[in-house]
């Protein structure tokens, strides 16, 4: 006969009250769970969605001219040297710390042709890469063979060419194999086709006017990552997509405070419970205590019955609060994201995480009672009954 | 020196013109192995008087004294060590935690104890069966009779074998049959050489001990030797006093 098997005896004796100690903690913790574990769930769904957006890193030729470019406007008659990047020097980018998290490269060759006596710009890329990089191309026809092209929307307006027709370009025949829908960027004015193609045409073998690179970057903030390509490609410019990665940061620091609030109320919500269930049971165990005392039970021993007693009951609200919430995250997904690829995982980290919290908020909403306890006269207590 | 010693206890409740005056200043010694009874009409404060004997109520005025040991100079932990050690309490409506067994109840006084748990355990059957409950102590206080229970409070008072038991009306709801059977476990008890401070209202009771004390309004007003046991005496009243 120990302290702890007086908690347990109390315990099940007193199972309603046992039991509503164990539903305030058990929906604090379980929503808290699953609150903080859809949080996480939409953030990758966030970011896996975000990536699908298209590149976030740019690889551009270091140059000492300034673009004279803006919005789209280009000023007239100014003309500025173009360097281009060597198409051999990409595969360093392949050996930095996080290439893991490449999910695709995009090397561009850019110059100018001339189409039905109208000068337009040729961009040669890697189709397969594009499809990655820009998946909201919209392509009304096929995707290029080798010696094929896509049109740009405007491209094709102005040139008067749509699918099927064949066109020359520096004495090669191209055919428009497909004309893509509007974007509202500046592939509309293009005229794709395969980089090697292009490379050929413009004279530009083995050089790239550009690379676009899309990153996963869960683990790795973007930042370390353009500091490793800047390291692997020292004579190029490597610069982050910044708006794209701020909106990311803020999305995510907003769900992440968010969740961090509403677990805070609930945590609240919980701890009250606690309190109120305790400081009635302690009340409605006068007389026990009262016994106690008189046996010569010290005020320590009667704090660390009602301790005990919360401890336990904190502990099996933990679990069975981390179980519920991982249950109804699960349940809750597909409704919130709308994906069926992300998939809620076991995490004893945040299991312990979740008992701990638990317990400590059991404790904590206890003390007052487990005091309030102590304090109980054994006389008044005894003559009470 | 007497082994308790009780000078000018005072104990008041409220102050002003509220103040009532429960025990209005009481001496008295008591020898080690006496049995002695407090009697008085409801409200005369012997209830009051057995708490502060039982170092559960800080007297307003006065000094107790068990064994030497000055009890109310003691702090909080160590009365609470002091009534372990030296008391055992039965209450006259046996005070039975009702959701532990028979013997898990008689086992409360060893709880904090640095004693094994099988020691315990023996220890409370041992106590069970010194009050004639061999074989019931797994059942729970609810499924026991009124005689039965208090034969376990007296089990738990006397489970560690503490040199005075303080008995609050012990047999107050009891028939006479199972009275009788009570005052003769303690009685016996005494016999062993336990000092038992008995509160009761029962002449029949209070001819068990070998000393009286009479209160009335808060004041000691008899103290006188008893010829004990008088069940079979018709002169009951007449022999205590």
């Amino acid at each position: 006969m120990t302290l702890k098997d007086i908690a347990l005896r109390n315990i099940r004796r007193r199972k309603a009250k046992a039991g509503f100690v164990v539903a305030g903690l058990l929906i604090a913790v379980s929503t808290a769970v699953a609150l903080l574990g859809l949080i996480e769930a939409m953030n990758r769904d966030i970011q896996q969605k975000l990536e699908e957006y298209g590149a976030n890193i740019l690889i551009l030729p270091r140059t000492e001219n300034l673009s004279l470019t803006y919005g789209g406007l280009s000023l007239g008659g100014v003309s500025f040297e173009m360097q281009e990047i060597q198409q051999a020097a990409l595969g360093q980018v392949n050996s930095i710390e996080n290439a893991a998290n490449i999910a695709a490269m995009g090397p561009t060759v850019l110059g100018a042709v001339e189409v039905n006596h109208r000068k337009v710009l040729l961009a040669g890329v890697d189709f397969r890469a594009v499809k990655i990089l820009k998946p909201w191309w919209k392509v009304g026809g096929a995707v290029p063979g080798e010696y094929d092209v896509l049109l740009g929307a405007e491209a094709a307006r102005i040139l008067n060419l749509e699918a099927g027709d064949y066109f020359k370009v520096n004495g090669s025949k191209l055919q428009v194999s497909g004309v893509l829908a509007p974007t509202g960027s500046q592939d509309d004015q293009l005229v794709f086709t395969h980089l090697g193609t292009a490379q050929s045409l413009l004279n530009k073998e083995g050089r790239v006017s550009m690379v676009e690179v899309a990153a996963l970057c869960n683990a790795c903030p973007i930042e370390a990552m353009v500091s490793q390509i800047s390291g692997a490609l020292p004579s190029t410019k490597v610069m982050a997509i910044q708006q794209v990665v701020q909106n990311r940061m803020e999305t995510l620091a907003h769900f992440r405070k968010f969740s961090y609030g509403v677990s805070v109320v609930l945590v609240l919500v919980g701890c009250l419970v606690v309190l109120v269930t305790m400081m009635g049971s302690v009340r409605e165990r006068t007389a026990e205590i009262g016994i106690f005392r008189a046996m010569g039970f010290r005020r320590s021993h009667v704090i660390q019955i009602v301790f005990l007693e919360a401890g336990i009951l904190s502990a099996m609200a933990g679990i069975m609060g981390y179980l519920t919430g991982f249950a109804a995250t699960q349940a809750a997904l597909p409704f919130f994201t709308g994906s069926q690829g992300i998939a809620v995982v076991f995490d004893p980290v945040t299991a312990a995480g979740a008992i701990t919290v638990a317990v400590s908020m059991g404790l904590a909403s206890s003390v007052y009672p487990a005091l309030l306890a102590a304090r109980i006269d054994p006389t008044d207590a005894l003559r009470a009954l | 020196m007497s082994y308790i010693q009780a000078e000018n206890l005072v104990k008041q409740y409220g102050k002003g013109d509220a103040a009532v005056m429960a025990v209005g200043g009481m001496s008295f010694d008591i020898e080690m192995g006496e049995f002695v009874t407090v009697m008085g009409e409801s409200g005369s404060g012997k209830s009051t008087l057995l708490s502060m004997m039982g170092a559960l109520n800080t007297p307003t005025a006065g000094n107790y004294r068990v064994d030497g040991l000055e009890v109310y100079a003691l702090g909080q932990d160590r009365r609470a060590d002091f009534r372990r050690e030296f008391l055992g309490f039965v209450f006259q409506s046996f005070h039975l935690v009702p959701y532990l067994t028979l013997v898990e109840n008689v086992m409360l006084p060893l709880v904090t104890m640095k004693t094994s748990g099988s020691k315990k355990r023996d220890m409370a059957e041992d106590a069970l069966s010194r009050v004639g409950l061999n074989g019931k102590s797994h059942r729970l206080p609810g499924q026991t009779s009124g005689g039965e229970q208090e034969r376990v409070a007296i089990a738990r008072a006397i489970v560690n074998e503490p040199p005075i038991l303080f008995a609050d009306e012990p047999s107050g709801n009891l028939d006479s049959k199972t009275s009788r059977e009570v005052m003769d476990l303690i009685r016996s008890l005494n016999d062993d050489g336990m000092t038992i401070v008995m509160v009761t209202h029962s002449p029949e009771c209070a001819g068990y001990a070998h000393r009286m004390l009479r209160m009335s309004d808060g004041l000691l007003v008899d103290d006188v030797l008893v010829d004990g046991p008088v069940f079979s005496r018709p002169d009951a009243e007449e022999a205590i006093h």
